[in-house]
């Protein structure tokens, strides 16, 4: 039944079918099960999986590590710490060959877009992109997904915002993409005019036939949402600081805004770390969902190593 | 059809290139490598009326017939553009170029940190072509888009 994710790279939200996704909730159900249960599960062992994280993460890599062991496989890797560089003497291409002698699966991340679909092409075992510079996100965006399907019950016919840095964040590009595998209701687009989505996202988009609504006012459509997604907006992105100073109070979710706003069931969610976009006086309303989403990252990337590795149960 | 001929004489072997955009006959040219010191005869035509693109450049050059590796290219700048053949003063082929679906190395991604902009790495650029109306091509790592006119400017210079 989840024969097609066997052996696959998991470049894209966009190389996945609904059916995929299906495969993979199933499966993040039941390991989340096992986790609650603190069930052993030896899955993976005598697997062997890299973490080669070219560009520094915490969260990403410490959730990947955590569901590589409690399926039992061996974890070997790198992080680059912030401000060095592992490109000085060996190349990309070299490095990947490298894990792929070690090892059964690599996880990477790395600043250049497209890193994770060229190692792909080099290595012989699976590539699972960790997040690959501006663009993609993908086990990620299976989180956020199977987070809403969770809580939400469905993924169709909801009012989707997404805030924030639609631009150059993968994070909520990947999000972006993968809510259009679903029938969306309206996808509401909500960012400053210099950070709303890219062409190839929006090319997308129009090619699926997703109803998307882009404004700059969180204010106007947060009353019609079902889930809001935020995701920062960094100052490094304005050219003119004013200018951020200007917008970022507006993009700033507050426990007023929603109780005054917001549909009673909305839940608001976040790929984490959060700076300042969402106030902490939202962490004990019934809209949080940021912290139940992190949660979910270890099920169901458990359920993501275990399917490629073609070793589920 | 006649106005063309008022402004060019006929050539009686060679190539002639129909249908390619307004101001873009020196893209052609110079994607021909040709720079009019290799002696062959060549008539430009810019920016005459047209029915399909509203105008129009012609080339035509004498004793040249362009290869499929140019023909490649020339599509990249022409899309619309037909390739005529002709022998004796007359057409003997006529083919209408094609954009083709997928390119690898022709064009330079650009975007900086698109992974074959990295240096030293082994990767050559590859893209598809995106549906629709205008030519467009997609970095397969990227995602990246490159316009038309970026496509020109790659190929034939800044200054065409
Ligand atoms: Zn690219």
């Amino acid at each position: 039944m989840h024969g097609s994710w066997k052996g696959r790279d998991v470049i894209s939200i966009l190389d996945f079918s609904r059916d995929d996704l299906d495969a993979l909730y199933y499966l993040a159900d039941k390991y989340l099960e096992k986790i609650q249960n603190a069930t052993p599960l030896r899955t993976l062992e005598g697997f062997v999986i890299s973490l080669a994280f070219f560009e520094p993460s915490t969260r990403t890599r410490m959730s990947f590590e955590t569901a590589a062991k409690r399926l039992g496989a061996g974890v070997i890797g790198f992080t680059a710490a912030a401000g060095t560089s592992l490109e000085k003497g060996e190349s990309y291409a070299d490095t990947i060959r490298m894990l792929d002698g070690y090892s059964d699966l690599i996880v990477l991340r790395h600043k250049y877009e497209g890193a994770a679909r060229f190692a792909a092409e080099i290595a012989k075992h699976p590539v699972v992109n960790g997040g690959d510079g501006k663009q993609h996100h993908p086990t990620q965006a299976f989180i956020d997904l199977y987070t809403i399907r969770r809580l939400k019950e469905r993924l169709e016919g909801l009012n989707i915002g997404v805030l924030g840095d639609l631009r150059y964040g993968r994070a909520a590009n990947s999000f972006i993409l993968g809510t259009a595998l679903y029938r969306t209701n309206t996808l509401y687009l909500i960012s400053p005019p210099q950070l709303r989505m890219r062409d190839e996202t929006r090319i997308i988009l129009e090619d699926l036939g997703v109803r998307f609504y882009e404004t700059e006012s969180l204010e106007d459509v947060v009353s019609d949402l079902d889930v809001l997604y935020v995701t920062r907006i960094q100052k490094e992105r304005f050219p003119d600081l004013s200018e951020y100073e200007k917008v970022k109070g507006s993009y700033r979710v507050t426990r007023r805004l929603l109780e005054t706003r917001a549909k009673p069931d909305l839940i608001v969610m976040h790929p984490l770390p959060r700076v300042d976009e969402i106030s902490y006086d939202v962490d004990d309303t019934r809209y949080q969902a940021y912290f139940k989403q992190a949660y979910y990252g270890v099920p169901v990337r458990m359920a993501v190593l275990s399917l490629v590795l073609g070793k589920e149960g | 059809m006649v106005e063309k001929h008022l402004l060019v004489s006929r050539i009686e072997k060679g190539t002639v290139i129909d249908h390619i955009p307004a101001g873009r006959a020196l893209a052609v040219l110079k994607l021909l490598g040709i720079t009019g010191r290799e002696g062959y005869r060549v008539a430009l035509v810019m920016n005459v009326e047209s029915g399909r693109l509203g105008k129009k450049d012609i080339v035509k050059i004498e004793g040249v017939y362009v290869d499929e590796e140019h023909a490649k290219k020339i599509a990249l700048v022409a899309p619309e553009a037909t390739l005529n053949r002709i022998e004796n003063y007359v057409v003997v082929s006529k083919k209408k170029l094609e954009p083709p679906e997928e390119l690898e190395g022709t064009l330079t991604c650009t975007n900086p940190t698109c992974i074959t902009r990295k240096p030293r790495e082994p990767v050559t650029p590859r893209f598809y072509r995106v549906r629709g109306k205008k030519l467009r091509y997609q970095c397969i790592y990227c995602s990246t888009i490159i316009s038309e006119e970026e496509i020109v400017r790659q190929l034939a210079g800044e200054h065409v």
